[in-house]
């Protein structure tokens, strides 16, 4: 692991680890308050922040659909646009991990691409986790008034370790409160494209966390991954909740200007 | 059973429909999660057994011929005989030909899933045998005229009252007024019943768990008994085993009991773990006179040197299913297989085919539970993914999908035709949401809309709104 | 091609075996006849008396009850005290195990004994032992004229006395035991490990006890040497 560089720098932009964003789809559409939050968070942590223009996708809607020719092409050209950072750092569990665990996997071995490919997936990390484990934040400053809940998005959780950053993140936020919601590490039912081939499975999935969500009486419920959010926002809409509805960094960075995930909430 | 794979996704519907099977899949949840993590907790070497599992596996997997005869040898050498059986047809026969030659009328079973891959009952049964299962679960399924919806419980998807109900119609030998309604007297009358059932059974035909090639023992784990009285009290016991089932010594039998059981059951051992060797000896009071072991291929040896072989370490626990949330939100019947979850999403398809099985691969959200908690670190989720490959390289998808997939692969390679097709749409999206700041409904999205609403776009995107933001720093600095 | 054939050689084709054939046969004959032990949990390599203490723990906790005598002296009266305490006939079923034979049951003139297999209808069978397993609790029976198999399923109280010096700690262990107890390496028709009373979790998932084998397993561990450990009062 690199050394840390704790708090913001004043010196020369060139001594900062150069960190690629990659924004990801979804909160490239639908939530660019993601984005300017991770920036924000990134740089606070000494990070000098760069967004790569040559990013759409990490490729996870072929990759899943058995695609491998294109996924491999989608691989390549966010390869070639971050290879150049130090870090590669994404606001998403899952798509940091299709980054990370799976980008090899994608080319034979021997392809050249194949260690181009493990190179890169050596620098990617998600967004919480690289602030806590790589940069070695330990808190955030800021306020909290609302009560959450946190629910463990799968493939931060199982394929890169998500879990305690986030929550000791949160705790360090002035007059934080978390309380668990149960079975807070079993599925939303978003799964990518399994939400829209099988909508009655994903629902009775949904839910069931949305009882546990409610349960719980918090206020706001965060997640690392905005397809998950996506999935419990609209589902907790759909069935009139006010509980408001964030991705993590919006709360860590204080950007919580913008009307919440689907809007709602109590205003 | 008939495969219906093909209909998951009526058959999922359905199941999410029957408020019946809802209320029976919720002792899923309750029943095992829970107990595996405690007794798994309680062993703190419980990781390393895991390794160590997968260990034994791969090196038996990787010398399965070897291994396959040594077994044979000590199987003969113990008075019993082996059946090699490359298809379900000929296992079905070899067990025939067996109970023919005894003139067998009854068999009774142990739980066995390799005979409801082979379809074994009715095929007895159409041979004028009455095959009897014997485990508390597979009785009351076979009363049902059903096939197991979980490998290791088979009846999970049944309620104490359906149970009550069936024993009434066809237990008509006891009074029509008895109490029935808490569940240990349906156990007790299933025991009355069924130890009539063992002393007249002429064959006792069970499954193995484990065969040992250092002793040419088979070994069946259970925790009624009732497997143990199966081949106890029938004058042959029949072993069907798929050859995958082979293990080197007892000591790898040791190992991986300890992570049979907690990760089924959640208990340290099962009750009953039974290691049979050969017939009946010369002076023993009790026994089968013969013994016979049916080795069954039936498209194991095609999955071995592929992306699949790895499957073949499966020890039918059940823990995937277990933590699977698809398979709590449909049941194992909607699978439409005999090997339901995630252990059957991978294993169907290898057995008969994708383009006969395809939705199962794909009816998982990645989640990753199952890997998690397989006990032989079995890659579920890569393998469902390997499915999804060969379908996708096959073109069996459908092609509406295939279609939309292919422009949306187009336009995202090219990240500046995506970049303005996406500033253009996402506004206009963000506009239909309005002061809700979400849609309701939306035309080619009914999928996501017809059970959620989708949260609208904040607007321009946030490469626009970032591309904006350089241009204003620089201009600032200037 | 008989099946075995068509199975070998497809095994064969799909390993990509026939290069050297001679390296895989070693590995596999190493294998079985060093049969390694593998991870052996650290419960396993208690001493005596607390391997003991953890045998019966386990064996409590999979719903057996245990009881420690001093001798195979005490064990008609032990057999008697737990009929009449449980109302059940005075009348156990058992094989002809040296062992049990030389319990002196002429002092316990209210109890008939009955020798051989089980036909079903016994309400207690009475078994002896191979060894046990510490680690979980787990009895080890072997099948004979000494134990008969039926005796261990059909009656609804099995009562099975174990001597102390055989309860080993892991499942490696008793195997080893049990290697050498035949003398010749050659295995029993049938050895069963036993942890707890039949019970059956079908209907429901609701833990029953008594499903198609003994209701109560009793535990009867002879130890002359007083190595267990007193029962800790709760
Ligand atoms: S795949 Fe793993 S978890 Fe599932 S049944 Fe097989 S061994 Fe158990």
């Amino acid at each position: 692991m690199e050394e840390p560089s704790a708090g913001r720098r004043t010196r020369a932009d060139a001594k900062k680890p150069t960190v690629g964003l990659f924004a990801t789809c979804l909160v490239d559409l639908f939530r660019p308050s993601v984005g300017f939050a991770s920036v924000k968070l990134l740089e606070d942590a000494g990070c000098r922040v760069e967004v790569p223009l040559g990013q759409t996708c990490c490729g996870q809607p072929a990759y899943n659909s058995g695609d491998r020719a294109d996924t491999a092409a989608i691989a390549k050209q966010v390869i070639e646009s971050f290879e150049g950072f130090d870090y590669v750092v994404a606001p998403s569990g899952s798509c940091g991990s299709t980054m990370k665990k799976h980008y090899p996997w994608l080319f034979e071995e021997g392809d050249p691409w194949r260690a181009r490919a493990e190179r890169f997936s050596a620098k990617v990390h998600e967004l919480v986790s690289f602030l806590t484990d790589v940069m070695g934040i330990t808190g955030v400053e800021g306020r909290l008034d609302q009560s959450v809940t946190y629910h463990d998005s799968c493939s931060g959780l199982r394929e890169l370790g998500v879990q305690a950053q986030p929550r000791a993140l949160l705790n360090s936020l002035e007059g934080a409160t978390i309380t668990e919601m149960k079975d807070a590490n079993v599925c939303c039912g978003f799964g990518g494209t399994f939400c829209v081939k099988y909508p009655d499975i994903s629902n009775t999935i949904v839910t069931k966390k949305m009882k546990a969500i409610t349960d719980t009486g918090a206020d706001m419920l965060l997640a690392g991954d905005m397809g998950c959010l996506m999935n419990m926002a609209g589902k907790l809409k759909r069935e009139g909740s006010n509980v408001e509805v964030r991705h993590v960094a919006e709360v860590l960075a204080g950007m919580t200007d913008q009307p919440a995930i689907a809007g709602g909430g109590k205003r | 059973m008939e495969l219906t794979s093909l209909k998951f996704k009526e058959q999922s519907s359905a199941a999410i429909a029957n408020a019946d099977l809802q209320r029976a899949l919720g002792n899923v949840e309750k029943g095992f999660i829970d107990k595996r993590r405690k007794s798994t907790d309680a062993l703190p070497e419980f990781d390393r057994l895991r390794d160590n599992a997968r260990d034994i596996k791969n090196h038996t997997l990787a010398h399965l011929d070897h291994y396959l005869e040594a077994y044979e040898e000590k199987v003969t050498q113990s008075g019993g005989h082996v059946h090699w059986a490359a298809t379900a047809a000929e296992a079905r026969e070899a067990v025939l030909a067996i109970c023919q030659q005894r003139k067998a009328k009854t068999v009774t079973k142990g739980k066995s899933m390799i005979t409801e891959e082979i379809g074994l009952n009715d095929f007895l049964s159409a041979n004028d045998i009455t095959p009897v299962e014997t485990d508390l679960g597979e009785y009351i399924i076979q009363l049902r005229g059903e096939h197991p919806s979980h490998i290791i419980a088979p009846a999970v998807h049944v309620n104490r009252d359906q149970v009550e109900s069936d024993f009434r119609r066809v237990h008509t030998q006891f009074e029509a007024e008895r109490d029935l309604t808490e569940p240990v007297s349906l156990l007790a009358e299933a025991r009355e019943v069924l130890r009539q059932k063992y002393f007249e059974a002429d064959i006792g035909i069970t499954g193995a768990n484990f065969l040992v090639a250092e002793t040419g023992s088979s070994v069946i784990v259970t925790n009624e008994g009732n497997g143990d009285l199966t081949q106890t009290l029938g004058k042959v016991h029949i072993v069907v085993a798929s050859i995958e089932k082979v293990v080197p010594t007892l000591e790898d039998t040791a190992q991986i009991l300890r992570v049979l059981a907690r990760s089924a059951t959640g208990q340290d051992m099962s009750v009953y773990t039974t290691v049979s060797t050969g017939p009946k000896r010369a002076d023993d009071p009790d026994g089968p006179e013969e013994y016979h072991v049916v080795l069954v291929d039936n498209g194991r040896s095609d999955m071995l040197g592929t992306e699949y072989q790895e499957m073949l370490r499966c020890i039918r626990c059940g823990a995937c299913m277990n933590h699977c949330p698809v398979y709590h939100a449909v049941g194992g019947h909607a699978y439409g297989s005999v090997y339901p979850g995630p252990m059957g999403a991978v294993l169907t398809p290898s057995l008969h085919g994708i383009d006969k099985s395809g939705h199962l691969p794909n009816a998982s959200t990645f989640c990753g539970r199952c890997e998690e908690v397989c006990p032989m670190r079995i890659p579920l989720p890569k393998m469902m993914r390997h499915w999804r490959e060969q379908e996708f390289e096959k073109h069996l998808q459908p092609s509406k999908a295939r279609f939309g997939l292919g422009i949306w692969a187009y336009v995202a390679r090219r990240p500046k035709l995506y970049r303005r097709a996406v500033s253009l749409a996402m506004p206009v999206l963000s506009r239909l949401g309005g002061a809700r700041h979400r849609i309701a409904r939306l035309p080619l999205a009914g999928g996501w809309t017809r059970h959620r609403d989708l949260p609208a776009p904040e607007g321009a995107t946030f490469m626009q709104q970032w591309a904006e933001r350089q241009r204003h720093d620089k201009g600032s600095k200037a | 091609m008989s099946g075995r054939d068509a199975i070998l050689s497809k095994i064969r084709a799909s390993l990509g075996a026939g290069g050297d054939e001679a390296a895989r046969k070693t590995a596999v004959a190493e294998r079985l006849a060093g049969h390694p032990r593998g991870v052996i949990p650290e419960r396993g390599h208690l001493p005596a008396a607390e391997r003991l203490a953890l045998f019966r723990d386990m064996a409590i906790k999979a719903n057996a009850s245990v009881a420690t005598l001093a001798g195979y002296d005490a064990l008609p009266d032990a057999v008697l005290t737990y009929l009449r305490e449980r109302n059940l006939p005075a009348s156990v079923r058992m094989g002809t195990d040296p062992r049990l034979a030389e319990a002196p049951w002429h002092e316990a003139a209210t109890l008939e004994v009955k020798s051989g297999a089980s036909d079903g209808e016994d309400v207690t069978g009475v078994s002896h032992a191979l060894g046990a397993v510490a680690e979980t609790g787990t009895l080890a029976l072997t099948s004979g004229t000494d134990n008969p198999t039926t005796v261990n399923f059909l009656p609804e109280h099995h009562l099975v006395v174990v001597d102390a010096k055989d309860v080993t700690g892991d499942l490696e262990s008793l195997w080893s035991a049990l290697r050498t107890s035949r003398g010749d390496g050659s295995m029993p028709r049938t050895v069963n490990l036993v942890t707890g009373p039949s019970r059956s979790g079908d209907i429901e998932q609701v833990l029953l006890m008594g499903a198609h084998g003994p209701r109560s397993v009793h535990i009867l561990v002879i130890d002359p040497e007083g190595t267990m450990p007193a029962e800790r009062t709760p």
